[in-house]
């Protein structure tokens, strides 16, 4: 074959490779329905599966309108002002642009959608179709430009392979200021501020969603290497993807067995994703012991940021802010801890005798990202309360979203016993 | 002894507890309804389709008490669940003649409260 061949079988394959985990990704998006339609209430099901779906169309659209442009466009260290409407835009790596688009708009997508489960069952559907253009179009991208476009943050080294800090500390930090400012849902806690449970109405649907998720994040992690090469880099990430999320399931489960006295399935499974969330970043610089490692340690963070959001009153249904927030941050710092530099990055991490500059980078980026989530978050959750309002009428949510958003029940023929 | 049963807006059911438990009233069966009153029904849309919906969703409260909780109780209920708005809901207060406490064979006021 010639040179010319060659090079052409290698694009198209990595185009494939790319395009089968776009396609991947984008069923997280069922992943994500499934979990939080599962994890709340009867009534609201209909009202959070709109949002769920009606998310992933205002993304696709805003991060085709601004969000590329900003994100991978030609700019400066903040964000990028080029390529407005894919005019003129360039790919981000050797595959062609709308391969590479749909990739990214998929992430943007999962970023947006992360929200919908901190402020289930209080939201007004209006207000959440603005906000998702807002973080899809705007806040994703100007972070994404940051850590993937040539922004400020890769140029000082900080790593994040696919998306602890890009996707998921932006999703879950969005969800905890979404979720301070909505105040929590009419009966979580009691006058003394001990909490009441509100028990999720499917755990078949939410675990359903776990597996779509776990599933889909074989897309997500090993995606992200945007290239086949020999297969030794995706096979590294897709194992470490793997031992992850099964190590956090576990050491969830364990934690809240010894806390509560039970293995709780939600819990556990909020370990697998808190696995999955914490092992995206590092995931194609460690090896696979460290990937168990982290995400052990991840499932242990879930259940005590469960118990913690608890004791703060702050309502979070689905456990969004432990998942992605928490665990976001812990797979972003993780790698300052366990990374090799032999595997692609600038030094070793602490555990290799890298000393603390990785580290020190991972822990600058991650808390820049925090801190510039909470006041663009603020700004535009803040906005909307002011315009349209956040939050339905208290009739409302004790009658269920389902009718009063969108006059149509989840369970049609079903009568939901309402006993709270 | 009176048997009170009232029927009420099932989101109404956390406010009429939180009365019935300040007037000291604790006991109470709660039960799923359909029905349909002065109140016309509300609309639903599927599909493109309206259509009305009759018989709405209610709570059903059946509560016994002696005579001297008649009154607290019909005003706790009434404080919980009145809006002022079609659909509120009724109450309906019947006779009891007897009522027996299976665990002791108790019979009456004893077996009531």
């Amino acid at each position: 074959m010639t040179q010319e061949s060659i090079q052409i079988i290698t694009v198209g394959l990595d185009t494939l490779w790319v395009l089968l985990a776009a396609f991947l990704v984008f069923f997280m998006q069922a992943g994500f329905g499934m979990v939080e339609a599962g994890f709340i209430r009867a009534k609201n099901t209909c009202n959070i599966l709109t949002k769920n779906f009606l998310d992933f169309c205002m993304a696709s659209i805003g991060f085709f309108m601004f969000g590329y442009a900003i994100m991978f466009g030609d700019g400066n260290a903040f964000m990028g002002l080029k390529g407005w409407f894919l005019s003129g835009a360039q790919s981000g790596a050797d595959i062609p642009l709308y391969a590479f688009w749909l990739f990214q708009a998929a992430f943007c997508g999962a970023a947006a959608t992360i929200v919908a489960g901190g402020m289930a069952e209080r939201m007004k559907f209006q207000a959440y179709l603005i906000y998702s253009f807002a973080i899809s179009a705007l806040i994703y991208p100007i972070v994404g430009h940051w850590i993937w476009g040539g922004g400020w943050l890769s140029a000082l080294n900080f790593a994040d392979f696919a998306g602890s800090t890009v996707v998921h500390t932006v999703g879950g930090t969005a969800a905890l200021v979404g979720t301070i400012m909505l105040k929590p849902r009419i009966g979580k806690y009691k006058p003394d501020g001990k909490p009441n449970a509100i028990a999720g109405h499917s755990i078949p649907l939410a675990s359903l969603g776990v597996f779509i998720l776990w599933f889909g994040w074989f897309g997500f992690n090993p995606g992200s290497s945007l290239h086949v090469g020999d297969g030794s880099l995706i096979a590294l990430v897709a194992i470490n993807t793997n031992l992850a999320a099964a190590a956090g399931g576990i050491s969830a489960m364990i934690t809240v067995w010894k806390t509560v006295g039970k293995p709780d399935l939600s819990m556990a499974m909020n370990g697998a994703l808190a696995g999955l969330v914490a092992i995206t970043a590092p995931c194609a610089f460690v090896e696979p012991w460290a990937a168990i490692t982290i995400g052990a340690i991840g499932g242990v963070i879930v259940v005590y940021g469960v118990i913690l959001l608890d004791k703060l009153q702050i309502d979070d249904p689905v456990g969004a802010v432990p998942v992605h927030g928490m665990n976001g941050f812990w797979g972003t710092i993780a790698i300052g801890f366990f990374c090799k530099e032999s595997l692609g990055l600038a030094q070793n991490g602490l555990f290799y005798g890298g000393g603390f500059k990785q580290l020190g980078i991972q822990m600058l980026g991650a808390l820049s990202v925090i801190i510039f989530i909470i006041i663009g978050m603020s700004i535009v959750f803040k906005l909307i309360n002011v315009t349209i309002g956040l939050r339905v009428s208290r009739d409302e949510e004790l009658k269920g979203l389902d009718i009063g958003e969108h006059g149509m029940e989840a369970y049609g023929g079903f009568q939901i016993f309402t006993t709270e | 002894m009176k048997l009170i049963v009232a029927l009420i807006q099932p989101h109404k059911l956390p406010d009429v507890k939180k009365a019935l438990y300040d007037a000291e009233v604790y006991k109470m069966t709660v039960t799923n309804a359909l029905g349909s009153g002065q109140q016309k029904g509300y609309t639903e849309a599927y599909r493109g389709v309206i259509h009305e919906v009759n018989l709405l969703k209610k709570l059903r409260l059946e509560i016994a008490v002696n005579d001297e909780f008649v009154e607290p109780t019909i005003d706790a209920i009434i404080k919980g669940a009145q809006t002022g708005q079609i659909g509120d809901g009724k109450i309906f207060v019947l006779d009891l003649s007897d009522c027996v406490r299976i665990r002791t064979g108790e019979r009456g006021n004893e077996a009531i409260g």
